[in-house]
């Protein structure tokens, strides 16, 4: 067999470029060579830059690793959006993980009382950098019709990125969070907020690690 | 349920250990001195009432003697039912346990759970049992929630206008 001649592959590629922009190809064997503001345009239309911290933050937000976590009647709705209706594996969030080492996102998904808080923490801080939370419905961002003894909202004893309001919120309010959230692990990947709430450095890293 | 006639004998029988009896819409029930709680339940254990369908506390603030006991028996083979109640005073809410307190004593050890709820919401201390500790709240949660003198509120909840670490808004 005949081995491929490069020079000649980059000549009929070039070919196909300009055949594709409309341009009259005349005798098919023209451009083997390109300069100028031709150069420049076949770059921009092939080469695309960014800076590494965008690429990262890029592809956290697509695939967040949300722990299978649910506290109460949310927790129905949260598991509606990994369904069929809305598939929330259409952004690449689907893979709930059930353990907090594999997971980056922890869905507060109904009411904490004083007495699981610090279980909810402990889970938290078990989760490796990067991590995200989101508060889903009205007791745990405020403790809704529980405002008495028993309840603490999340804000006391742990950062929260997203706060989904409603009573349960209905599945796409919360999608609608998740994307929330995605939007702005994309354009602000430095949350300052960490350092307001200690929330740096409370990763539970395992003895001798 | 024992009609009011019934009622008022089971009350006899039991003598000075029965304050009063009510027979109010149809539910029968014993009003008794608290240090008899243990003899009164194994008499009614004995007339047939042999299930503890409940324990669980009341609080009468602001009267006093202030906290109650509620049990509510069953008697599975005639349907029936009784309450027996009980009332401890606020500054020494003691009161015996019904749990098994021997070897070879029946008692009612559906009451291990229910005493331990009782304590951790009204305080009442339930003598002889054998962990009363708290049951729903931390087990250092100070007060008694269900008390009627517990403060309504919760934790206070903090939103972006009262946040006192938030940095002040930029207009």
């Amino acid at each position: 067999m005949n081995p491929v001649d490069p020079e000649r592959l980059r000549v009929r590629e070039l070919g196909a470029t300009q055949l594709l922009r409309g341009a009259e190809i005349e005798g098919r064997t023209q451009p083997a060579h390109l300069e100028g503001e031709e150069l420049e345009r076949h770059v921009e239309e092939r080469v695309m830059t960014t800076t590494l911290d965008k690429a990262v933050a890029w592809a956290r937000s697509n695939s967040f690793f949300p722990a299978t976590f649910g506290l109460a009647c949310c927790a129905i709705e949260m598991i509606t959006i990994v369904a069929s209706r809305v598939d929330i594996a259409r952004f690449g969030y689907e893979a709930f993980r059930a353990s907090p080492r594999q997971a980056d996102l922890i869905i507060l998904s109904g009411r904490v009382s004083i007495k699981m808080a610090p279980i909810v923490r402990r889970i938290y801080d078990q989760m490796l950098e990067p991590k995200w939370a989101i508060s889903m419905g009205a007791c745990c961002s405020s403790m809704g019709v529980f405002n008495n003894y028993a309840l603490v909202p999340a804000d006391k004893f742990m950062p929260i990125d997203v706060h989904v309001p409603g009573c349960p919120p209905r599945p796409e309010a919360l999608m609608h969070g998740v994307l929330k959230l995605r939007k702005m692990v994309q354009d602000d990947p430095d949350s300052s907020w960490r350092e307001r709430y200690g929330a740096v450095g409370t990763e539970e890293a395992l003895p001798g690690a | 349920m024992p009609d009011a006639t019934g009622l008022e004998l089971i009350g006899q029988e039991l003598g000075s250990a029965v304050l009063d009896t009510v027979f109010f819409r149809e539910r029968a029930t014993l009003v008794i001195e608290p240090d008899s709680v243990r003899d009164v339940l194994a008499h009614l254990r004995g007339e047939g009432y042999a299930f503890m369908a409940s324990l669980h506390g009341v609080d009468y603030y602001p009267e006093e003697p202030r906290l109650g006991v509620v049990y509510e028996l069953l008697d599975m083979a005639r349907v029936d039912r009784i309450s027996v109640k009980l009332r401890v005073h606020s500054q020494a809410p003691e009161v015996d346990s019904a749990m098994p307190d021997r070897p070879g004593d029946r008692g009612w050890p559906t009451a291990v759970h229910q005493e331990r709820e009782v304590y951790d919401m009204f305080g009442v201390v339930f003598r002889g049992h054998p962990d009363l500790r708290r049951i729903l709240m931390p087990e250092d949660y100070e007060g008694y929630p269900q008390r009627r003198d517990f403060p309504l509120g919760g934790e206070p909840v903090t939103f972006t206008y009262n946040d006192p670490k938030r940095p002040p808004a930029t207009a």
